[in-house]
């Protein structure tokens, strides 16, 4: 029907050229969204309980979406492969709220409306889901949760533990998530260092995970990715094992994303790979 | 930890929650763990049933209470046959397998058991007995009926009254002092908290489970025992003194004022939590006592029990008297400001004025635009319009442009005031015009935004939208942007084509304002609405308690915003939190303008406000006599604004 009433308006009103005739009439060339991952036991462990779950949308046409990717690590907890199930379950809970709540009523009407829920709150509504799910479902297990919905140049990160969100430029590492553990915000504090935080009895203790408790307070973030800029997310066992400076090198100097994910996973498990390590790279669509 | 009954002990179990790393149960490498919740723990593996008989004196009456490694029973001594003299037998397991270890344990606990027998003083549980046997060993203690402070809060229906808390506080105090002047060593109790404080038949504090008390050996780093949430940072390291004390009794107070456990709270939050956010009854006195006793750095805090007992002690709350500043009622502070000038037109002034190049254009019900100095207020001239002016005009290349109920858009040459050309339309025009790509855009009440050649006045097009539109059109990203009273954002081609809508369940009268990512604009839904430039999807949405007419500004991340429900809001940008509010005496319909750290606006309660744009404390405000739905307009250090007092008014900043 818009459509409809758009051509009789035109006829009506009648400008034949645009204000702009310096603008061109079609929608510039779309770069595509890339997204690289990779997810490894590691040295130690017998079973991996990360869970890597990777939904990208591209539409190219008149009247085209934006490009949308949505990217959710979980690193699980929890004895007799619970951690995986919960880790798991977490990242399908999330997929399926957000595609459900945010992203497949975009496909079907012209105009985005209030009655659907917003984009922050389609997030932190998929990551309580996910929370009740894994308390209903894996009692006793928990699971962080790291998830960053991609539109655009722009990141959308809800986050609950201590699997991390990083931008990565040309001037290094960039934090955007904070770890949901007591020793970095003995840290934060100026109460430990990082090197004592690292061999802290308690460095694994988290204060706050998916499955934990019946109201789950979850962190939000927004960040631009830059031009040339990559957004990395991981788990403990990629961040623990192998320094901000050394991964900012591989993702800086490796083009091939798949190559980068590869290399860092590499360099954990020379470390020594004490835990699950995973690893996603995006790179935004240039516009 | 919650205890599992009302009944309570002398000595409270160990609970799973406590920081100490259990001997004999090495914590396994690499392995997360997450922080136990507030359910209790159950054990009843090995627990010892009714009747069982230890040291062929005590009896087993019941369990007070369970942990992770120990239990707390209710018992009878049998040595006393003629009477039931009650106990609380406490069993601690030991499950060490290196016999070393299991030795060292051994003596560790009856050291605790030697030096708690030392121990003599009223609020203080007295220690009868110890012993082993085989893997386990057990205190016995005076029993105490009564509750602990954690089920006292429970039951309390909303908050505990100050002076309740106060006074147990200062009774914790005493007991400390003494622990802290023991000789010939300190003794850091190590775990204040609401459950080890139990309340006697007769209303007195008894501080119980001395289960992790140690002598205090000043430097030495000992094993981390406290619970977490009331521990200080420094105990994470091993630091054991008695400043450690004054911040848990702090972190109690903290918890029995606001109600909230700090065990199901961020570690170290107390400061971003502060009391008087979930109970406005406290006074400000007490919460800058609790504040200092929880400061993460240690030598900030209160030196000495008896220093924070002194504080605690000249509140007036201590001392059963009222009055005391209570968060609830800020104080009014109001700097005097003096208009510099101001000018009367004939009838209410509901548009904002536009300044350029030292003159004030501003429209006026009395269908004039006037041309006003902007040094001194003096009239240059107006031109009239065959109606009312609530639109805002908008100045460009010389010329000043303005809508009229009148259904007319006018170009008026601005030095002169000589009319340049019109535009027709169908309807009212009270969107006010943005010129830009040689055009000037506005809406009517006949449903269109409209294109007008900037030179001639001729349509180049129109865009029917879903409504009369009265909002103002932004432009940005090669796309304008109007709301309209059907409820949608359109967004719209500079060539009139739609881009993308996006519907609210009310009129969209708010003007939209832009950044390079987002559209933000209010909604008569009552909601605010952040929403991606691109494809129109909302990515956060703020409810207020009223309809939201008002246009937002943006600056600093920050979004200002006034509602009908009378509050002038400050949301983060990024992602729609509260960051502060501000509450007026009427409707705030009128726009903000922000500058230099400053937000000015004017409410239906006939005030025009100028806040801290961080912190939305009042810097002043000026009273006119009618409301002020005007928005004001911030040019080189002055405030330029419009009241339905018929005046036009300038302050400075």
């Amino acid at each position: 029907m818009q459509f409809l009433r758009n051509l009789l308006r035109l006829r009506k009103t009648s400008p034949s050229t645009p204000i702009l005739s310096s603008l061109p009439g079609v929608t510039p060339t779309h770069s595509r969204l890339k997204v690289e991952w990779v997810t490894d036991v590691g040295e130690v462990r017998s079973h991996n309980e990360d869970t890597a779950l990777i939904v990208t949308a591209a539409h190219d046409g008149d009247d085209a979406l934006p490009a949308f990717g949505l990217f959710v690590l979980a690193d699980g907890m929890g004895g007799h492969q619970a951690g995986e199930i919960a880790s798991s379950l977490a990242a399908r809970v999330v997929a399926h709220h957000i595609m459900r709540q945010f992203y497949l009523p975009t496909l079907i009407s012209q105009e985005h409306d209030a009655s659907q829920s917003a984009l922050n709150e389609a997030l932190v509504n998929a990551v309580q889901a996910a929370n009740s799910a894994v308390a209903d479902q894996v009692p006793g297990a928990g699971t962080t949760l790291t998830c960053a919905l991609v539109l655009g140049p722009r990141a959308h990160i809800a986050h609950v533990g201590d699997s991390r969100a990083y931008i990565v430029t040309e001037e290094g590492l960039d934090q955007t998530t904070h770890d949901h553990s007591l020793v970095d915000r003995l840290v934060e504090l100026g109460q430990l260092t990082r090197d004592e935080a690292a061999t802290h009895p308690q460095k694994n203790v988290l204060y706050r995970a998916v499955g934990q408790s019946d109201v789950l307070e979850v962190d939000t973030y927004v960040r631009m990715i830059p031009p040339g800029g990559r957004l990395l997310l991981c788990s403990d066992g990629l961040w623990g094992m192998v320094g901000e400076t050394e991964m900012a090198d591989i993702v800086q100097t490796t083009s091939s994303l798949q190559a980068a994910c590869e290399s860092l996973v590499a360099a954990a498990n020379r470390a020594g790979g004490r835990d699950n390590i995973t690893a996603i790279l995006v790179e935004p669509p240039l516009s | 930890m919650r205890s599992l009954e009302t009944h309570h002990t002398g000595a409270g179990p160990s609970s799973g929650e406590s920081l100490a790393q259990e001997p004999g149960a090495p914590e396994e490498l690499g392995t997360r763990r997450i922080r136990p919740s507030s359910q209790p723990l159950e054990r009843t593996e090995g627990q010892l049933p009714n009747g069982h008989l230890l040291q062929n004196r005590y009896r087993i009456m019941g369990v007070l209470g369970v942990g992770g490694m120990s239990a707390v029973y209710k018992a009878q001594d049998l040595r006393f046959s003629n009477v039931t003299r009650l106990c609380a037998v406490k069993e601690m397991f030991n499950t060490a397998t290196d016999p070393q270890v299991r030795a060292m344990i051994v003596r560790n606990f009856e050291r605790e058991a030697n030096i708690l027998a030392t121990l003599s003083y009223p609020a203080i549980v007295q220690v009868y007995d110890y012993f082993t046997e085989g893997d386990r060993s057990y205190l016995v203690e005076e029993y105490v009926g009564g509750k602990d402070l954690e089920n006292v809060l429970s039951e309390t229906e909303g908050f505990l009254p100050e002076a309740q808390v106060v006074h147990w506080a200062i009774q914790v105090c005493e007991v400390l002092s003494y622990l802290h002047s023991y000789e010939p060593r300190p003794i850091v109790f190590r775990d204040v908290k609401p459950s080890n404080i139990m309340l006697d038949s007769h209303g007195r504090i008894r501080l119980v489970d001395f289960g992790i008390a140690r002598v205090f050996q000043s430097g030495q780093k000992g094993t981390m025992i406290g619970t977490e949430g009331y521990s200080p940072p420094e105990q994470y390291r091993g630091i054991a003194e008695p400043r450690v004390d004054i911040y848990a009794l702090g972190a109690t107070m903290h918890h029995l004022l606001s109600k909230q456990d700090p065990q199901l709270e961020p570690p170290f939050s107390f400061h971003e939590r502060p009391i008087h956010k979930t109970n406005p009854l406290v006074s400000r006195e007490i919460v800058e006592i609790i504040d200092r006793a929880l400061e993460y750095d240690i030598n900030k805090r209160y030196g000495s029990a008896e220093e924070i007992q002194r504080a605690l002690m000249s509140l007036s709350s201590a001392r059963g008297i009222g009055g005391t500043t209570a968060f609830g009622t800020p104080a009014f502070i109001s700097g005097d400001v003096l208009a510099l000038w101001r000018f009367a037109c004939e009838d209410e002034i509901r548009s904002s004025p536009a300044v350029h190049n030292d003159v004030v254009y501003i429209g006026s019900y009395d269908h004039n635009l006037y041309a006003i100095n902007a040094d001194n207020g003096k009239f240059l001239w107006k031109y009239a319009t065959e109606g009312g002016i609530a639109s805002s005009p908008c100045v460009h290349q010389g010329r000043v442009f303005v809508g009229s109920a009148d259904r007319v858009l006018y170009a008026i040459n601005a030095d002169t005031g000589r009319i340049s050309w019109t535009c027709p339309t169908q309807g009212s025009v009270w969107s006010s015009p943005q010129a830009a790509f040689g055009h000037v855009f506005f809406g009517s009440d006949d449903r269109h935004l409209y294109a007008a050649n900037i030179h001639s006045g001729r349509v180049a097009w129109s865009f029917e939208a879903d409504g009369p539109v009265r909002s103002s059109p932004a432009i940005g990203n090669e796309a304008i942007y109007v709301g309209c009273e059907g409820g949608v954002v359109h967004a719209v081609d500079t060539g009139g084509r739609l881009r993308w809508r996006f519907r609210a369940r009310r009129g969209v009268t708010s003007s939209p304002v832009l950044t390079e990512e987002m559209v933000y604009v209010g909604s008569q839904d009552w909601h605010v609405y952040s929403l991606d430039i691109r494809s129109g999807w909302s990515v956060w949405r703020y409810r207020t308690g009223g309809s939201v007419v008002s246009s937002p500004a943006v600056s600093e991340g920050l979004v200002f915003i006034g509602s009908v429900d009378g509050y002038l809001y400050a949301l983060d940008a990024e992602g729609g939190h509260l960051v502060w509010r501000y509450a007026t005496d009427s409707q705030v319909t009128g726009s903000p303008a922000v500058a230099n750290g400053a937000v000015y606006f004017g409410s239906v309660d006939g005030a025009v406000y100028s806040l801290d744009a961080h912190t939305g404390a009042l810097r002043w405000r000026f009273q006119t006599d009618g409301p002020v739905t005007s928005s004001p307009t911030v040019v080189d250090g002055m405030v330029y604004i419009g009241s339905t007092d018929r005046y036009v008014y300038a302050f400075p900043v």
